[in-house]
């Protein structure tokens, strides 16, 4: 069961639907990667609003990618986690540390707005 | 004719002697020991005794409770009305030996009475006198024959023993439910998340943390973060007067999942003593922003979100 990737911009977005194995988790990891440079994204959303539980794998998996899309040109965003998802997460000590979070989609696209523009603010200054 | 509710019909109109007490006890009528069937033949006795004196013994009673000066929470009536109830299920697990309705009576009857303020040592009390009400008056049936008197107390001793037991734990186990009801409306209510900005959220936190109150506070607070879209929350801890390394790390979860719901937290409020605290500790609060009073956090959060306070110029106020 694959995980659909839409493409928004230089945006791409997975939306998680339902709780995923852990042979998926690694597939849309590698899935998005290599979407990431076919596409030359620069940005990944991934929405896990509708996941009501994330198990250690799963959130070494979301940092994975954010660490391999960041390789590769891209800025990650997790959005849609849940409060009782966050809860627990922070009661076993699973913060996603380093990577960017958002409540949702759009917060998520806004985010990624802003650190280009930054991105884009910072190459200026050097250019001139 | 038996005024209240009766514990089992009796068949053809027998009066009928204490009812077998457990299954067991059913199954070999014949083999019942002598002693234990002598000692439920002497309590059903003793009961039928105090039944029939009812009136006059429910009576001196209420007039004990009234001397003890118990129960005055409550009026002259309401004292009789549940007297009269008391008295009548004593009766009844006096004979039948189980303790489940007089439980659930206890319950019922702590219920109406503990909003009304009626203190543990009263209800104590007041079965206690009944005890000693009902006791004197066998004493007083049953004193010609020494012996007799002695098989008589024997009986009604441990059994009126467990009925005040009982309705005392009942009582008590009905306050600390209240108790608790009341602890948690007063923790809902001392959390509020207040939006004071578009995006920004202040939590003022009075009083001391437990994981309890940690875990509450936190959820309202994440469920606060997606109704309102916050961006920014600062969290005001002047008002918790200590902190501990649990205070401490269930501040730092707090934190932790409030960015994973894309809000960035700002702590103010600490005091020097709080600050000491937590660096003696060794809390790691790199992750936290921190402000010295409420004012520089709102202040910081509305510089963060992008927001400039301006004076309105003179012309326009």
């Amino acid at each position: 069961m694959g995980v659909p990737i839409l493409k928004q911009g230089h945006c791409l977005i997975a939306t998680i639907q339902a709780a995923l194995t852990d042979t998926d988790l690694q597939g849309l990891r590698d899935d998005l990667v290599a979407q990431v440079g076919r596409d030359r994204a620069r940005g990944v959303i991934i929405d896990i609003t509708a996941l009501d539980v994330m198990d250690s794998f799963a959130v070494r998996t979301l940092r994975d990618i954010a660490r391999m899309a960041r390789l590769r040109g891209a800025e990650t965003v997790i959005v849609g986690i849940q409060p009782e998802v966050a809860l627990s997460m922070v009661e076993l000590g699973l913060t996603l540390e380093g990577v960017n979070t958002a409540l949702d989609l759009e917060e998520g696209l806004a985010c990624l707005d802003e650190r280009t523009k930054r991105a884009n603010g910072g190459g200026e200054a050097r250019a001139r | 004719m038996r005024a209240y509710r009766s514990p089992t019909p009796a068949p053809h109109g027998r009066p009928r002697l204490a009812p077998a007490r457990t299954g067991r006890r059913a199954a070999e009528p014949q083999a019942a020991p002598p002693a234990r069937a002598a000692k439920a033949l002497l309590l059903a006795e003793l009961v039928a005794h105090l039944r029939q004196g009812r009136t006059q013994l429910r009576d001196e009673w209420v007039r004990r409770i009234g001397e003890a000066r118990l129960l005055t929470a409550m009026s002259q009536e309401e004292i009789f009305a549940e007297a009269t109830s008391v008295y009548d299920n004593y009766l009844d697990a006096l004979e039948t030996g189980t303790l489940e309705a007089l439980q659930a009576y206890a319950g019922q009857l702590s219920e109406r009475i503990v909003p009304r303020g009626v203190e543990t040592r009263e209800v104590v009390g007041i079965v206690l006198l009944l005890r000693d009400v009902l006791a004197r008056s066998l004493f007083a049936n049953y004193r010609a024959d020494s012996q007799l008197l002695n098989r008589v107390l024997d009986a009604y001793e441990p059994a009126a023993n467990r009925i005040a037991t009982t309705v005392a734990a009942g009582f008590v186990h009905e306050r600390e439910r209240v108790i608790r009801e009341q602890q948690e409306a007063i923790r809902e209510l001392s959390t509020p998340v207040l939006p004071v900005r578009e995006r920004l959220l202040i939590l003022p936190i009075i009083g001391l943390i437990d994981a309890q109150r940690a875990r509450q506070l936190t959820e309202q607070l994440l469920r606060a973060i997606r109704a309102n879209r916050a961006k920014l929350v600062v969290i005001d801890i002047t008002g918790v007067p200590a902190m501990d390394s649990n205070v401490a790390n269930h501040l730092v979860r707090t934190v932790d999942a409030s960015r994973l719901q894309g809000a960035r937290v700002i702590v103010t409020g600490l005091s020097p003593e709080i600050a000491q605290t937590l660096v003696t500790i060794g809390v790691d609060l790199s992750k936290m922003n921190t402000v010295g009073d409420l004012q520089g956090g709102i202040e910081e959060a509305e510089r963060l979100l992008g927001h400039q306070v301006i004076p309105i110029p003179e012309a326009n106020r």
